[in-house]
């Protein structure tokens, strides 16, 4: 039996993100929101985990009930939802307040979310909670009380292994994420689902601005081969 | 006090570069941290350093979150420089989360504004730059690898200081090593890159790209498609956000759609060139020169120009 959770952040369809054409900044009003990708293979995985050993699957998640209701139907047990305005530092610190109070063995993380990239948040987390953190996993298993993974490092993939509690982020050739299907979509509604509101915590950095990087390409259209093969040989020297 | 660490020495010479010149605007020193006898301690201090801190120890990541750690708390530094490795993207939070500060990682640039650092890092799957600066010391970066070019001055001199710390035994317990097979592409350093994407129909297409990044004397690239979902292509060559980022003299970027992700990897290329069936895929708007057509018809007859 292994008690997991799994933390989930919301994130904006970025494709949908427009930008002002004055301002530069990004306008997200309206734009759909999702599960950022990478916390969709650590939800996967968890739900492996659960199926090989039992126990339970709580998604603790940073976001709307629609992100609880896909984790839900994906197979999560129990969803707890919230939302903060903040950086890492800030979510490290309200994801290790909500985690203390709850009983687990394992903790699993998306590596880096789609829309910070900053891959803090499962070290930090990690570092809060005092508990060891195996990054960049592309493989796991559970045995004998230790979590075993394969890391994939820049030059070489590490095996390694650390008792329980611990944390795992992962990467996504870990595992392809299932898709759920209609009874498990209507299924979901009977799980449970709280949702909380953890008070503002510090946070480390402040945003002074947030602007489009301007394209400045030629965006020159070739007619034929013969033209592009001029351009090659005049480019390439 | 401005601390600088990287595992991986090529890192920490370039981190030394930038150090020095935030050391020298804030009238500051600079110090290398070196977790590992590796016998190149002197090399820092050639190519930046003030001071370098050498301990005897291993990088692994419980070990040298403890001994920059202690190392912080002794000497006070406003800000920890570490090299965006996966190491360092893994330890700078952990030290971060420690003292209670923020950390901003994979920095593309770094400035001094009144004193302040500030910093400025892709956000929003690439296409957004944010500055951002911090609240409180020390102030932690990441900086990827060959992000700044690394300065060698044979008349600089510093000093050396053996540290003997205590640190904790590690809780990560390291059971085998395999090591990626190939590893020698370092399609950084590359003047010329063709790169494929989910154009290609079949694995066994690759070498009618290939033999264009021959006929240019150029490295082989690929979209995350290619290199992730497909694996026709190792790690090695996958170009973008999440893969390598480049900055050759010319990328020719053949099916590939031309996501802000892919986009991300090549902004500091000089010229851009799209080879796409789609007029309607972005990569159009991202390039310097684009034609649209059947990459199967276009690559090979290209290649027989360039021959003749
Ligand atoms: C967090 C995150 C990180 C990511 N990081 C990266 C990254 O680092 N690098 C990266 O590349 N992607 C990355 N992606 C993925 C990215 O969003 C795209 O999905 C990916 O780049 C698409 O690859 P592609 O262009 O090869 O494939 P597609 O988008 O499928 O494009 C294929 C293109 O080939 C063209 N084509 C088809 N047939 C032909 C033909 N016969 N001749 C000519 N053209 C043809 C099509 O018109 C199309 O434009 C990331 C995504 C996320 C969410
Ligand atoms: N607000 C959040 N709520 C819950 N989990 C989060 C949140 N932010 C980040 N995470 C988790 O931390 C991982 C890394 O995110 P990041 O540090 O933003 O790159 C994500 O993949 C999630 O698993």
């Amino acid at each position: 039996m292994v008690d997991i959770i799994v933390c989930i952040k919301q994130i904006f369809d970025l494709g949908q993100i427009k930008v002002d054409a004055t301002s530069k900044r990004p306008i997200t009003e309206g734009v759909a929101r999702k599960i950022s990708d990478f916390d969709k293979n650590a939800l996967e995985e968890t739900l492996r985990i659960k199926e090989k050993h039992g126990g339970t699957v709580l998604a603790l998640i940073g976001g709307t009930k629609e992100a609880a209701k896909e984790a839900l139907a994906m197979g999560a047990d129990e969803a707890v939802i919230y939302s903060a305005d903040t950086d890492s530092l800030g979510t490290a610190t309200i994801l290790a307040e909500i985690i203390q109070k709850m009983k687990y063995d394992l903790i699993l993380c998306g590596e880096a979310s789609v829309d910070e990239f900053s891959f803090q948040t499962g070290p930090r987390l990690a570092q809060a909670l005092g508990i060891p953190v195996l990054t960049y996993a592309r493989k796991m298993e559970i045995k004998d009380n230790e979590v075993i993974v394969e890391r994939n490092l820049e030059t070489r993939y590490e095996v390694a292994k650390a008792r329980l509690p611990a944390l795992v982020t992962v990467t996504k050739e870990i595992n392809e994420p299932r898709i759920p299907t209609l009874l498990q979509i209507l299924g979901a509604s009977k799980k449970k689902l709280t949702e909380i509101s953890p008070a503002k915590p510090e946070s480390g950095v402040e945003t002074l601005s947030i602007t489009a990087i301007e394209m400045k390409r030629k965006e020159v259209i070739l007619k034929d081969i013969k033209e592009l093969a001029r351009v090659v040989i005049s480019e390439k020297s | 006090m401005i601390f600088a660490f990287s595992e991986n020495i090529e890192t920490a010479l370039e981190l030394l570069a930038k150090g020095r010149e935030i050391a020298d605007s804030l009238k500051s020193e600079l110090a290398a941290i070196s977790i590992e006898r590796h016998g190149k301690e002197e090399s820092y201090i050639a190519y930046g350093a003030d001071t370098v801190y050498s301990i005897d120890s291993e990088p692994q990541a419980d070990l040298v979150v403890d001994c920059i750690f202690s190392l912080t708390n002794q000497n006070k530094p406003e800000i920890l420089l570490i090299g965006g490795t996966k190491l360092g993207r893994e330890v700078a939070p952990r030290i971060a989360q420690r003292f209670g500060v923020g950390c901003a990682t994979d920095c593309i640039d770094l400035s001094i504004e009144q004193e302040q650092l500030i910093v400025k890092r892709f956000v929003l799957g690439g296409r957004f730059i944010a500055t951002q600066r911090f609240l409180h010391k020390p102030r932690i970066v990441t900086i990827p690898p060959r992000r700044f070019e690394k300065k060698l001055d044979t008349n600089r001199n510093g000093e050396i200081i053996e540290n003997t710390l205590k640190v904790a035994k590690s809780r990560v317990l390291v059971l085998e090593i395999k090591d990626k097979t190939s590893q020698a592409l370092k399609i950084e350093e590359a003047d010329i890159i063709v790169s494929v994407g989910r154009g290609l129909k079949k694995k066994e297409d690759l070498n009618l790209v290939e033999s264009l990044a021959k006929i240019l004397g150029g490295a082989l690239g690929c979209s995350r498609s290619v290199a992730a979902d497909l694996k026709w292509l190792p790690e090695e060559h996958w170009v973008g956000l999440s893969g390598h980022k480049v900055k050759p003299k010319l990328y020719i970027a053949v099916g590939i759609s031309g996501q802000a992700q892919h986009i991300a990897g090549i902004r500091d290329a000089k010229t851009i060139i799209a080879i796409n069936n789609d007029p309607n895929a972005p990569i159009f708007k991202a390039c310097d020169y684009g034609i649209v057509g059947d990459l199967y018809e276009i690559v090979p007859e290209l290649v027989a120009t360039l021959k003749a």
